[in-house]
C-alpha cells in the first residue's frame, strides 16, 4: 500500500470517517440544550423559571456522560423531567453510535497500515545515523540484523510477509528498527524506505525470489548508485545479470561455500583464518580438522553438488557422483541411487573415501546420508547442507565435520564486505599466498587473541575520522604506526589489536604493514583486535591530547592559560 | 444538482446569517441581541465545522481554517456571555454586552470569508 502524501494526514482521514456520529452528536446536544431551556419549572419560591443556556449545557453535559450531579439550580417539574427523559435516551443512542464507529475505524486493516506507514516514515525521515536498508528478514535477515545491531549501525528493514515484519518488533534489538510490510521490489517502496536518505550507507537484498533481489539491485543502481547493494543470487543468471549493471556485491551461498571448501582443500590455514576473521560477532571459532586429501564422494549432484564438483576439480580432488540421473558430462565416476542406503554407497567406495558430501536438497536425506557413511567408514569427513534453519538441533546432534547453512554464509559475507570493506582484499591476498604464511599469521593471531571471533575494522586517517591525526601529519611530521598502536593511558603498553593491510590514497597497498611504515593522510588500515583496542585507537586518534602524549610521552595541559603558563615554564 | 453541495452551502451561509442576526443592533444593549440566536450561530458553526472535514483540497483547507476560527470566536462569545450572567455579581453590564458582541462579530467576519470562499469556488467550476 501506498503511504498517504504529505497533506492528507491521519487525523483528517478519521474526521472524515466520523463526520456522520459528530454531526448526530453535536444535533441531539443542541436540541437537547434548547429544549431544556424552554421546558417550564419553578425556582423554589413557586415562580416560574426556565433554566438558562448556561445551566442548561451544565446538566446536559454531565447527564449526556453519564455523571449525573442532579437536577440544578432549583429540583425540575414534571415537564422539565419528561424532556430529560428524552434527552437521556437520545445522548446514549447518539454515545454509542459515535464510540461504534471509532472502534470499527480503528479495527479497519486498511487504517491500521496507513497509520503504520506513517509511523515508518517519520521513522526513516528521522534516522540522523548511518543505517542499512535490509530487504527480507528471513533466517539470513535475521541473523543481519542482530549483527549490525551488537556492531552499533541502524538497520531499517522492508519484508513481504506481515508475520515475519512483525516478529521485529518482539525481537529486543537495542536500537529501534523500522520496519514496512511491503514488497520491496516496488522502487516507490525503496525509495520510503530511505534508499535515497543522505544516512543510507548499504541496500542489502535478501529474499527469498531471485527476481526481486534482482529488481531491487537495479533500483538500488539506478536511484542511489554511490551506496554500496549486496544482493543474493542463487542462480547463475540472475547472478550474470546483476554483475551486468554493475552490482557490486553479489553473493551466491552455495558459490561461496565451494570457494571456501577449495580453499580448506588448497590451504587450511588460510580458511581458518578466514573463519576467523569473518565470523559472526560473539562467537568463537572451534578449529575443525582440515578437509583432507584423497576421495570424495558426493550425494546429490543438484545446484550446490555441481558446484562442490568444480571445486574440487580444480584442486584436482578424485570424486565419486551418487545420484538417480547422471551428470550431464560424463567426465566423474557415477553411481546411480541416492546415498541414504548402505549399497549405493559401498559401490562409491565409502570405505577407502575422504571424505563425503551430502547436498540433497532435502535435511533428511541429507541426514541420513551422513548417518549411514559415518558408520561404514568412522574418518570420514562428513559435509552436510542443512536447507532449513529449522532443522538445527538435528544438524548439532550430529556434529558433522562442516554444515554449509546458506543463510550463515550469506551473513558472514555481507557483514565483512559491509563493515570492512578492506576485508575484502586482504582475504583476495591471503588466497594468493602460501600455506606457511597463512599459518605463521594464524598461530601468532590466535596466540594473541584467541579463538574468539574478534574485532575487524577499519580505520581511515582523514580530517573526519581521524582529525587529531591529520592536523599532525598535516604540520609535517612524519609518524611510524608501530608509535600509534599504544595505549592511550599508558604509553609503554601496546594496544591488542595488529594492522592487516594498508591502502594509501594512490592505490597502493601494504600487506601486514611493519610498525616502522609510516602513515600518511588518506591512509586506510584494516586492523584486527579486541573491541577494546578499537575504542581506544579511536580515541587516540580523535584526540589531541591523548595523541601527543602516545607520540611523545608528555602530558599536555587543557585549556588556553594551562598552556601559556606551560609554555612560559618550558622557556624558562 | 449535487445534495451533497446543497447541504454544503446551506450550512455555511446559514451560520453567516445567524452570526449576523445575532450581531445587529446596539453594541452595549442586551436586548437588541437573542441569546437564542447565538445558540443557534454556535450550534450551526460546529456543525459545518465538521461537514468541512471531507475536503481535501487546499480550498478545502482554507474552508476549514475559517470555520475553525468562527467557532473559537462564537464559543467565547458564549462563556462571556455565561461568565457575565451567571458568575460575576454585576450581571449582564453593557460592557459585558459589547464583549459578546464584538465577539460575534469577529466571529462574522470569518463566516463572510467562508461565504466568499464559496462563492468563489462556485464560480471557479463554471458548471
Amino acid at each position: 500500500m501506498t503511504p498517504l502524501p504529505r497533506h492528507h494526514s491521519i487525523f483528517f482521514l478519521i474526521m472524515r470517517r466520523l463526520r456522520a456520529p459528530l454531526i448526530l452528536l453535536i444535533s441531539i446536544i443542541a436540541i437537547s440544550v434548547l429544549g431544556l431551556t424552554l421546558a417550564p419549572g419553578v425556582d423554589d419560591q413557586g415562580n416560574a423559571h426556565r433554566l438558562s443556556f448556561f445551566h442548561a449545557l451544565y446538566f446536559m453535559s454531565y447527564t449526556a456522560t453519564t455523571i449525573g450531579f442532579g437536577e440544578i439550580p432549583f429540583e425540575f417539574s414534571d415537564q422539565q423531567r419528561l424532556w430529560v427523559l428524552v434527552c437521556i435516551y437520545m445522548s446514549v443512542v447518539g454515545w454509542a453510535y459515535t464510540i461504534a464507529t471509532v472502534f470499527a475505524l480503528l479495527a479497519d486493516r486498511n487504517l491500521r497500515h496507513a497509520i503504520d506507514t506513517q509511523r515508518f516514515l517519520r521513522a526513516v525521515k528521522r534516522l540522523g545515523e548511518p543505517f542499512y536498508l535490509l530487504c527480507g528478514y528471513g533466517e539470513t535477515g535475521r541473523l543481519i540484523c542482530s549483527a549490525l545491531d551488537r556492531l552499533g549501525y541502524r538497520a531499517v528493514v522492508v519484508e513481504l510477509d506481515e508475520s515475519k515484519a512483525g516478529e521485529i518488533e518482539l525481537h529486543s534489538y537495542r536500537a529501534d528498527v523500522p520496519a514496512l510490510c511491503a514488497d520491496a521490489s516496488n522502487p516507490e517502496m525503496l525509495k520510503f524506505a530511505g534508499l535515497t536518505h543522505p544516512s543510507c550507507i548499504g541496500v542489502i537484498a535478501l529474499t527469498n525470489d531471485d527476481s526481486a533481489n534482482l529488481a531491487i539491485a537495479i533500483g538500488a543502481r539506478l536511484l542511489a548508485p554511490r551506496i554500496p547493494a549486496l544482493c543474493r543470487a542463487e542462480s547463475p543468471e540472475t547472478a550474470a545479470n546483476m554483475a551486468s549493471f554493475g552490482t557490486r556485491h553479489i553473493i551466491n551461498p552455495f558459490e561461496k561455500f565451494a570457494e571456501y571448501l577449495a580453499l580448506a582443500l588448497h590451504s587450511p590455514a588460510a580458511w581458518h583464518l578466514l573463519t576467523w576473521l569473518t565470523g559472526l560477532p560473539g562467537t568463537t571459532i572451534e578449529r575443525e580438522r582440515d578437509p583432507p586429501r584423497g576421495e570424495w564422494i558426493l550425494c546429490g549432484h543438484g545446484r550446490f553438488g555441481r558446484m562442490m564438483v568444480q571445486a574440487m576439480d580444480r584442486e584436482a580432488v578424485p570424486v565419486t557422483i551418487i545420484d538417480r540421473m547422471p551428470p550431464e558430462q560424463a567426465d566423474h565416476r557415477w553411481v546411480q541411487g541416492d546415498g541414504t542406503g548402505a549399497a549405493a554407497l559401498e559401490q562409491a567406495g565409502v570405505r577407502r573415501a575422504a571424505g563425503i558430501v551430502a547436498a540433497t536438497s532435502n535435511d533428511v536425506d541429507n541426514l541420513s546420508i551422513a548417518v549411514t557413511a559415518r558408520e561404514l567408514n568412522a574418518d570420514l569427513f562428513v559435509i552436510v547442507r542443512q536447507n532449513h534453519y529449522a532443522n538445527h538441533a538435528l544438524f548439532d546432534a550430529f556434529k558433522a565435520d562442516l554444515s554449509v547453512v546458506p543463510s550463515e554464509i550469506i551473513a558472514h559475507e555481507c557483514l565483512a564486505v559491509l563493515t570492512t570493506p578492506l576485508l575484502v582484499p586482504f582475504l583476495n591476498e591471503m588466497k594468493g599466498r602460501d600455506d606457511t604464511w597463512c599459518n605463521a599469521l594464524l598461530e601468532r593471531l590466535t596466540g594473541r587473541f584467541g579463538w574468539e571471533v574478534p574485532a575487524v575494522w577499519s580505520a581511515r586517517i582523514d580530517a573526519t575520522r581521524a582529525p587529531a591525526l591529520t592536523a599532525e601529519l598535516q604540520r609535517g611530521r612524519s609518524i611510524a604506526l608501530g608509535a600509534l598502536l599504544q595505549a592511550p593511558h599508558n604509553r609503554d603498553e601496546t594496544l591488542p589489536c595488529e594492522a592487516l593491510y594498508l591502502r594509501r590514497k594512490d592505490d597502493s597497498h601494504v600487506v601486514m604493514p611493519e610498525a616502522s611504515t609510516t602513515v600518511r593522510v588518506g591512509d586506510e588500515l584494516l586492523l584486527v583486535g579486541r573491541p577494546r583496542a578499537h575504542r581506544e585507537l579511536e580515541f587516540t586518534l580523535s584526540n589531541e591530547h591523548a595523541l601527543t602524549y602516545v607520540l611523545t610521552g608528555r602530558d599536555q595541559p587543557g585549556g588556553w592559560v594551562w598552556e601559556k603558563l606551560a609554555r612560559g615554564v618550558r622557556a624558562s | 444538482m449535487n445534495l451533497e453541495k446543497v447541504i454544503f452551502g446551506f450550512f455555511i451561509v446559514l451560520a453567516a446569517t445567524l452570526n449576523f442576526g445575532f450581531f445587529v443592533g446596539d453594541i452595549d444593549v442586551a436586548e437588541h441581541h437573542d441569546i437564542y440566536e447565538l445558540f443557534a450561530a454556535i450550534v450551526v458553526s460546529l456543525i459545518a465545522t465538521v461537514l468541512k472535514f471531507g475536503d481535501r483540497t487546499q480550498i478545502g483547507a482554507v474552508h476549514l481554517s475559517t470555520s475553525l476560527v468562527a467557532d473559537l470566536q462564537l464559543i467565547t462569545a458564549a462563556l462571556a456571555w455565561g461568565y457575565a450572567a451567571h458568575v460575576s455579581a454585576a450581571g449582564l453590564t453593557p460592557e459585558m454586552t459589547a464583549r459578546v458582541v464584538s465577539l460575534s462579530g469577529g466571529a462574522l467576519f470569518a463566516n463572510v470569508v467562508s461565504v466568499i470562499i464559496l462563492i468563489a469556488e462556485t464560480i471557479m467550476q463554471r458548471r
